[in-house]
């Protein structure tokens, strides 16, 4: 692939985790046979949904914040440049070095070389989507750099060589006792007589860490936000793992998606308040850590942040679409998702799983034709709408997806320069008469009620609803149906 | 270009393609700013009581400063803590009955210390009622360096009731975004097993609050 230079661009392919070996129905279709993942699943999700819903009705402005999420997050997109350049003005004020990374491999690279630096062999991870995403960890192994993940959820996915499927719990796939077994099988040390009591596991991964906490040199952490007027980064998290990675070791290396900026210190009144309770469904999460820089005799002594494109910039060119990166990654969508909730984070294929993976990953991707396992994404969903009703930052979910959908069919190649240039044309003669014909044509529909039970889906999705009741249809492929699709509409 | 340049011209020539065609609207700040009870008042406190025992804080609530040192000496007894690190501008009427050994972290003790001490008594830059939060301050001589509030297993915090306010809105105002801040509301916890909480992993497993102020 050819990129113009300075033009935006998406995702390289052959490096991180933005993409699956096979689309989702054909996913979602093994996940559903999987009675326990199903289990496990709607078990995790309707606790949290209640959760959720009591913590929310106890603020009585919460439709207030949310606007003001969106607008904030509006307001970075339109400026993100220079916030940008803020907000690396801020923090090298305070003692920190700014990378910029244009995509995955560049980043990998750039933090392998800054933990060669050091001379260190081993690090301490907090969770990070970002990192997931391109695929550091593995990156670093090739360079003969241990990573050790550090969130309970992640080390459960790194110690069973599994794949992370939902952003708040990565390992929300499994229960209790496989969790036990993943531990007495892969924990170096355990007690053999570990039960799997919650506690006794959370426990087990404390002893475990905990050396390693107390002697590691190199932190690796991602950012939920970070202030361009302040340079101040924000991690929100519950166990402690983060305060231990961003405090103890020497250096402290952050790798943060440019969307990640916002633009005051002040706007944090907005999330802080807006993130937990969608997410943990707490009033607040057990630690937030918030630094700027280097502080003299307290914490890491050298402090890098990573800036990272990987595809980003493709999807900010989208006047419509560029609302996926006003995500804050709470997980308040996949929880109340009914796809989510029986197809499971993996059959996503992406990182990024879920109603608003479904239309992130194709947009940082592009789509490169009918086999392009993310062109099928945004059929990933019923249009129930749940998603936007759960949003902190009323990311209109289900418009989105039509669009995408849209996309997927119009651009069978990955876009280029000419298409980024194209779409501010395009973006005009959108009408709400044109997308209600659009919508017909494409066969879509609100075919689920807010009691979330899905009873039919369009083609491809039927193939895996119908899976609950009866044997699948012997249908076409979903390469047919592009096909067949795709030629209607030219 | 370098990747500074090429990231910057890409996100420059994004922001204008795909620029909202009617402008982005000036956000909107209709939220709270500031909350229902006041700051320092008698029902704030209260309120902040209810929030962190929900989060399983234990909280000792006392009329006034000459009465800290009683309940820190209790707290520590309580738990048989013999030894407790304490920030530099710790005040030392706090501690006056306190008979557990004291390691002041000046000059700062290696990390491996921190580990050997029972406990940690700290005090608090702002406490939010809302929440349940109390935020520690690294810069502030009785809150200290993060390490020290992280490492030990059990941790005391004396939070004034002049600090509490009602809302995480009013609690930002007063914080210096440039220091270290750490954002506590109950003990460490976890939700990733089957998303249900369970308190205690790596930071402090007990939390005990001293709140000083009208009750
Ligand atoms: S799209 Fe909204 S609800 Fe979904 S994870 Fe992002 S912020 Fe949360």
């Amino acid at each position: 692939m050819t990129t113009d230079l300075g033009m935006p661009t998406t995702a390289p392919d052959g490096v991180g985790f933005l993409r699956g070996t096979e689309s989702f129905p054909v996913a979602a279709h093994r996940a559903l046979a999987d009675t326990q993942l199903r289990r496990n699943l709607g078990h995790a999700t309707r606790t949290i949904r209640g959760k959720r819903a009591r913590v929310v009705a106890e603020v009585p402005d919460w439709e207030e914040l949310r606007r003001a999420g969106e607008a904030i997050k509006a307001d970075t997109m339109a400026r993100l440049p220079e916030l940008l350049e803020q907000l690396e003005e801020a923090v090298t004020a305070r003692g920190g070095v700014v990378h910029w990374a244009r995509d995955a491999s560049e980043a990998n690279a750039v933090v392998a070389s800054l933990v060669r630096g050091t001379g260190a062999d081993e690090v301490v991870k907090v969770k990070s989507i970002a990192t997931q995403e391109i695929g550091l960890n593995e990156a670093l192994a090739e360079q003969g750099i241990a990573a050790t993940e550090t969130d309970l959820a992640e080390l459960i996915v790194q110690l069973s060589d599994d794949r992370p499927s939902h952003f708040l719990v990565p390992a929300i796939h499994r229960n209790r006792s496989e969790i036990r077994d993943i531990f007495l099988r892969a924990l170096p040390g355990v007690d053999p007589d570990l039960t799997d009591e919650p506690r006794r596991l959370a426990m087990a991964a404390r002893a475990h860490l905990r050396r390693k906490f107390l002697s590691a040199r190199v932190g690796i952490s991602g950012a939920n936000f970070a202030a361009a007027d302040t340079g101040t980064i924000s991690v929100v998290e519950s166990e402690g793992n983060g305060r231990m990675c961003l405090t103890l070791p020497d250096t402290l290396i952050t790798v943060m998606g440019v969307e990640k900026v916002v633009p005051r210190w002040s706007d944090m009144e907005v999330f802080l308040q807006l993130l937990p309770r969608s997410s943990t469904a707490e009033r607040m999460n057990p630690y937030t850590s918030t630094w700027s820089g280097v502080t003299p005799g307290d914490g890491p002594q050298a402090f890098h942040l990573v800036l990272l494109d990987n595809g980003r910039s493709n999807v900010l060119a989208s006047p419509e679409g560029r609302a996926a990166l006003h995500c804050i990654r709470c997980s308040a969508c996949l929880n109340v998702c009914p796809v989510y909730e029986r197809a499971g984070g993996h059959a996503y294929g992406s990182v990024y799983p879920g109603p608003i993976g479904a239309v992130l990953s194709p947009q940082l991707t592009g789509i490169s034709g009918p086999d392009d396992p993310n062109a099928s994404l945004p059929y990933a969903s019923s249009l129930c709408g749940a998603c936007f009703d759960a949003c902190p930052v009323r990311i209109d979910i289900p418009n989105l997806l039509v669009q995408q959908r849209a996309a997927s069919i119009a651009s069978h190649r990955t876009p280029t320069a000419q298409d980024v240039a194209m779409r501010t044309v395009a973006a005009a003669m959108v009408s709400p008469a044109r997308f209600r014909a659009a919508e017909r044509v494409l066969g879509l529909g609100r075919f689920a009620g807010r009691s979330g039970r899905i009873r039919f889906l369009p083609y491809p999705g039927s193939q895996w609803t119908s899976a609950r009741d009866l044997p699948a249809p012997p249908a076409e492929t979903f390469r047919q149906w592009w096909k067949r699709t795709r030629g209607s509409q030219s | 270009m370098n990747a500074r340049e090429e990231v910057l011209a890409r996100l420059r020539a994004a922001r204008d393609a795909g620029a909202p065609r009617d402008g982005v609207p000036p956000t909107p700040r209709d939220y709270r700013r500031t909350g229902t009870l006041a700051p320092g008042s008698a029902e704030v406190v209260d309120r902040l009581a209810e929030t962190l025992t929900d989060y399983k804080a234990t909280v000792h609530r006392v009329a006034d400063e000459d009465e800290v040192s009683a309940a820190v000496a209790g707290v520590l007894e309580d738990a048989g803590v013999t030894t407790f690190v304490a920030p530099p501008g710790l005040p030392a009427r706090w501690l006056g009955e306190v008979t557990a050994r004291v390691r002041p972290d000046e000059p700062p003790l290696s990390v491996a210390r921190l580990d050997e001490v029972d406990a940690v008594v700290t005090g608090a830059a702002v406490a939010i009622a809302d929440t349940g939060t109390f935020v520690l301050d690294a810069s502030a001589p009785d809150q200290g360096r993060r390490a020290i509030s992280l490492v030990p297993d059990h941790h005391v915090c004396v939070v004034r009731a002049a600090d509490v306010v009602s809302s995480v809105p009013e609690a930002l105002a007063r914080l210096d975004p440039s220091r270290p801040l750490t954002f506590v509301s109950g003990p460490s916890a976890t939700s990733d097993i089957e998303l249900d909480r369970v308190e205690g992993v790596h930071g402090p497993r007990r939390l005990d609050v001293v709140l000083v102020g009208p009750m």
